[in-house]
């Protein structure tokens, strides 16, 4: 995975030789975050045979097997995210990053990882079970993370104009709530998936 | 309404409603395009002026100008009435003034009877003022019923005929969210009872639903193209209403990709739930946050139709639209589910 990130955080570096405005920085780090999201977590549910989860199904309360996973895959995401700003900095430059509130960068991608885990985590469940995984992954995943991506993406913007937290804490309030109801619905809903 | 607890209701009660929502809907379309816009003033011409003599070209619409028609230059206080004006017919005519100098301000609203055209010309301001000259018949002017021509839609700049387009457009988006409202209800009972008649009906609603959302797309796009010059603009409420296509499209797929039914039953509904939430969350909230840079009435500083003038000329025919197409849209989806329900049954 960290492969991954290295590798399209290489060819972007080699592509824009110079300087990136802000709002392309912004906009091409959350593109290779979101891919990185979707490559990560798309295996989630993939690698399991049958037997094992009749194991697990036998053994555990579904809630507690959704639950593992998101904040497994929520703790992936964080740890992926903030690898990848330390390659993506190291590699196109920090200029950006002068002005920039580092603390509610980073909390917008610590935020917007596990936003993206939370609700791939379920997709990823689901497409599993659908018996077509990582096509189905996309489709079914795409437009969900969109309303999570332009969110976090104006907030991080607005965290590298280094705009007071007055202002940007709407931005978290709604990550924080959006997150929270993800997780929330993940955990309903799993055991029905999980009953066959 | 019956429709959702499937009960055979007796044959008196049982098509109240879809004659309802025909008679709402024919009201509401041929009224809502019979009805003419108020008049106005459109244009006027040249659009700066300057002490001295000047001829002042005026267009109006829907207006009937008559030969006795009063018109003058208002700015900030100050009015100056017309040496002469030549009617040319109902909507255009031509005004001579003898601008005085010592406008103060920098914008010179035009008026005709009751009609204002506000900062039709650019004027050289920063003077003192000028000693009013009382023409006649201009007291007469603010209550002058010569223009009203009984009940019309408003008329704005940049929206004009186009307001009709508020009957048709916002509509389909309610009906929309009704219809997926109704797919939830459905898919949330399929987790509870294993149906899969209500998985039927789930899949019916999501299918007439994006009809919806289609044509709600359409007439946003033409709308979006006579008042903003474009077909498709990045505003919150289009990628609103993109994501929704693509979360229902991709409920059609998934259904599409899983071979037993009772599996997909449940999958599309767990699915569903999940993403209707979602759905719910970037619709409402994220508008909120995002609220500067809408184009839409209501967003960002614009103001909402419920702050235009008179707006209860649209409202008469606004809501019996709502409801009209909301009953269709229940109407179609109830056609859909019981033809569907033949289909299953003919299979068996």
């Amino acid at each position: 995975m960290l492969l991954y990130v290295v590798s399209a955080v290489y060819v972007c570096y080699l592509a824009v030789k110079g300087g990136l405005g802000l709002a392309t920085w912004n906009a091409l780090f959350w593109i290779i975050l979101l891919f990185a999201a979707f490559n990560a977590l798309t295996r989630s549910f993939q690698r399991e045979d049958a037997g094992r989860q009749l194991y697990l199904y036998t053994l555990v309360d579904p809630r507690s097997v959704i639950l593992a996973r998101a904040i497994y895959n929520g703790g992936v995401m964080v740890v992926l995210s903030l690898l990848s700003l330390l390659v993506y900095t190291l590699l196109l430059g920090a200029d950006v990053l002068v002005e920039a509130d580092l603390g509610q960068f980073v909390l917008s991608v610590v935020l917007g990882g596990i936003g993206f885990a939370s609700v791939l985590t379920l997709i990823s469940a689901i497409a599993a079970r659908a018996g077509n995984g990582i096509g189905l992954m996309a489709i079914l995943g795409f437009p969900l993370v969109l309303p999570l991506l332009l969110t976090v993406m104006r907030a991080s913007k607005l965290a590298l104009d280094g705009v007071a937290w007055s202002v940007t804490s709407t931005y978290f309030g709604g990550l924080v709530l959006l997150d929270v109801i993800t997780i929330t619905q993940a955990w309903i809903l799993f055991p029905y998936l999980w009953r066959d | 309404m019956a429709l959702l607890l499937w009960n055979e209701p007796t044959a008196a009660m049982r098509n109240w409603w879809k004659f309802l929502g025909i008679g709402l809907l024919l009201f509401a379309s041929i009224a809502g395009l019979r009805i003419p816009l108020a008049p106005a003033l459109v244009h006027v011409s040249p659009d700066r002026i300057a002490p001295g003599p000047v001829d002042v070209y005026v267009t109006g619409y829907n207006s009937s100008f008559g030969n006795d028609v009063k018109v003058r230059l208002v700015n900030e206080g100050d009015a100056v009435c017309a040496s002469s004006v030549a009617v040319l017919d109902g909507t255009h005519l031509t005004a001579r003034f003898d601008v005085p100098a010592g406008f103060k301000a920098n914008l010179t609203d035009v008026e005709v009877d009751g009609l204002t055209y506000r900062g039709a010309l650019f004027t050289e301001g920063l003077g003192s003022g000028i000693v009013e000259e009382q023409c006649p018949g201009v007291l007469d002017m603010q209550n002058s019923s010569a223009q009203e021509v009984g009940f019309a839609f408003p008329n704005r700049s940049i929206l004009y005929e186009s307001i009709r387009n508020l009957h048709f457009h916002v509509p389909m988006w309610f009906t929309m969210i009704v219809l997926m409202g109704i797919s939830v209800f459905q898919s949330i009972k399929v987790l509870g009872s294993n149906s899969l008649d209500r998985d039927l009906a789930a899949e019916m609603a999501v299918r007439i639903g994006l009809v919806f959302c289609v044509l709600g797309l359409i007439t946003g796009a033409l709308w979006a193209r006579a008042t903003w010059g474009a077909f498709w603009t990045n505003d919150v409420k289009l990628n609103g209403a993109a994501v929704t296509g693509l979360i229902y499209v991709a409920y059609l797929v998934l259904r599409g990709s899983v071979q037993d039914a009772h599996k997909r039953a449940r999958l599309a509904a767990i699915y569903n739930i999940f993403a209707f939430v979602l759905l719910v969350l970037f619709l409402f909230v994220v508008p909120r946050l995002n609220a500067i840079d809408s184009l839409h009435p209501g967003n960002g500083g614009n103001s909402g139709f419920s702050d235009l003038d008179l707006d209860d000329r649209l409202r008469v025919i606004f809501y019996p639209a709502v409801l009209g197409w909301i009953l269709l849209g229940a109407w179609m989806y109830d056609l859909r589910v019981r033809a569907a329900r033949l289909e299953t049954t003919m299979d068996r």
